[in-house]
């Protein structure tokens, strides 16, 4: 997998002073894989984020997009990569087309106005196009978020709680528009979410930060009856409450 | 430098007019109010000192070239703002956009909005007071290039004090026009000035573009004088736009380390 992988982080960390937040991980995620970055909060998976994005500088370690250091190019990779996430705002005072048209600016879209309309009719905001982003539902923001990560085509999306306070419908949208795109684009996707039920239905692979330390790696079906839990939410929990001990069983 | 990416902070801002009209009262309504009232003000002290001294070719000349400075740097100033009103920068700077091109782009919208402000108020002068912003002649474009780089540094450097210093650092950034105008020689010649002040203003750009359009209007310049002025104004406003944008582009990479990029926002710092 090492050979054919989208993203590969090795040695991952960040300090803030004497906190690591991140404390050396390394991750490698195949084309058309999707991979669960799951963690009570604080564990660092938005840090882990943040730094695959270029927004955030590691401490130490690297992170390899399409083979490429993001030290040496941060403009080309950027450019191949897109992100999700409920704490990420699009401007609330532009409509939802001026929006994509910014944003498929920034990302050197051809052909933008024949994408918008493209995205528009595939996330069914048809309807929504000349509205303020502002005056939208949590649901349909959700959706034009997710129209905005894909504006690029991008062989990696990073996709931080991106059904967070959704409704089930649309959180179902997105998971299967998700999937689809992975499975249609052969992209990599990183995935956080607090459900584990729908880490289940989603994720090949899932790993469990705590302490910005990787704890567990696994098949999400799998992996709670290897370590004796009925099910994902309860090894969730467990690592949650007692990274300490399961790290000492592991 | 991607053209793109320019295009998309500066169409970022525009759409902000289009999406709401009123803001264009921003551009132009305090100018108007302004100018209008100083070009009474002017002619009222006109009537006073008879016909030995125009005013109104003086000040109304000189607060008009301020008040494109001034909007040139609150341009910039705003457009950065208003992405840290909007919470934006997490999507912004996750994309391609290098910091140049994002200063690139609110470079461009506050030409737009600084320029299409003079010509309102330059306008509206040649109406109502009848004043020529054209009475020196090409002369208007030296000065306006050495205002508008100084204005640009200006705006660069109070966004980039925001930038490092949080949101409520704004309330800093506002006065920094009205300070700098007190040793510029806007309102008044410099020698006015107690003589520790005018050193301040030899270090201002705008400070030889004022006396200098003062001295043609009045008593004359020679054409050597005028060369000076206008070299080391010159000078002076690209040397501080050089050091406005070094500041901007290193505090910007010390946010990419302590983490304050993803989470700039009003509340945040």
């Amino acid at each position: 997998m090492a050979e054919k992988s989208i993203l590969r982080i090795n040695h991952l960390t960040k300090h803030y002073g004497d906190v690591k937040a991140v404390d050396d991980i390394s991750i490698a995620v195949a084309p058309g894989e999707i991979v669960g970055l799951l963690g009570p909060n604080g564990a660092g998976k938005t840090t882990t984020i943040n730094m695959i994005l270029g927004i955030l500088r590691p401490t130490g370690g690297s992170i390899e997009i399409l083979g490429k250091d993001i030290r040496d190019h941060r403009s080309e990779i950027s450019a191949k990569i897109n992100f999700a996430a409920v704490y990420a705002h699009l401007p609330a005072n532009l409509t939802v087309w001026q929006n994509l048209y910014v944003f498929g600016l920034l990302y050197g879209q051809k052909n933008l106005k024949e994408k918008i309309a493209h995205l528009l009719k595939d996330f069914g905001l048809q309807g929504f196009a000349d509205i303020k982003t502002g005056l939208l539902s949590s649901g349909e923001i959700s959706l034009l978020n997710l129209a905005k990560a894909v504006i690029n085509d991008p062989c990696l999306l990073l996709l931080d709680e991106p059904t967070a306070s959704l409704d089930p419908s649309v959180a179902q949208i997105i998971r299967e528009k998700t999937k689809s795109y992975a499975s249609d684009t052969g992209a990599a996707i990183l995935w956080t979410s607090h459900n584990m039920s729908e880490i289940e239905a989603v994720c090949g692979r899932v790993l469990f930060l705590s302490h910005g330390k990787i704890l567990l790696s696994g098949n999400p079906r799998t992996l709670p009856a290897h370590h004796g839990k009925k099910n994902l939410e309860e090894l969730f929990i467990a690592v949650a409450r007692e990274p300490l001990l399961l790290e000492k069983i592991l | 430098m991607s053209i793109s990416r320019i295009k998309a902070i500066y169409f970022r801002q525009l759409f902000l007019f289009k999406s709401n009209p009123t803001r264009l009262s921003g551009i132009f309504l305090w100018l108007i109010i302004d100018i209008v009232q100083w070009g009474f003000i002017s002619r009222y002290l006109g009537s006073l000192g008879k016909d030995t001294f125009s005013f109104i070719t003086v000040i109304l000349g000189a607060i008009i070239l301020w008040e494109f400075a001034t909007r040139i740097q609150q341009g910039i100033a705003m457009a950065f703002l208003e992405d840290i009103w909007t919470q934006n920068f997490l999507n912004f700077f996750a994309s391609p956009l290098t910091i140049r091109e994002y200063l690139g782009g609110l470079v461009l919208t506050s030409i737009t909005t600084g320029t299409a402000g003079f010509g309102a108020i330059a306008a509206i002068a040649g109406m109502i007071f009848g004043y020529n912003i054209l009475k020196i002649g090409l002369l208007i474009l030296p000065f306006m290039f050495i205002l508008l780089i100084f204005a640009i540094a200006m705006g660069i450097f109070v966004s980039a004090m925001v930038f490092r210093l949080g949101p409520s650092a704004e309330w800093l950034g506002w006065p920094i026009p009205f300070v700098i105008s007190i040793f510029a020689g806007v309102y008044y010649p410099v020698s006015t000035l107690p003589g520790s002040l005018r050193s301040i203003s030899a270090l201002i750009p705008a400070s030889y573009v004022f006396e200098s359009l003062r001295s043609i209007l009045s008593s004359g310049i020679s054409a050597d004088k005028l060369v000076l002025d206008l070299l080391i104004g010159t000078a002076l406003a690209i040397l501080y736009l050089i050091a406005a944008s070094f500041y901007f582009i290193r505090v910007y990479r010390r946010n990419l380390i302590t983490g304050s990029i993803a989470k700039f926002n009003a509340e945040a710092l």
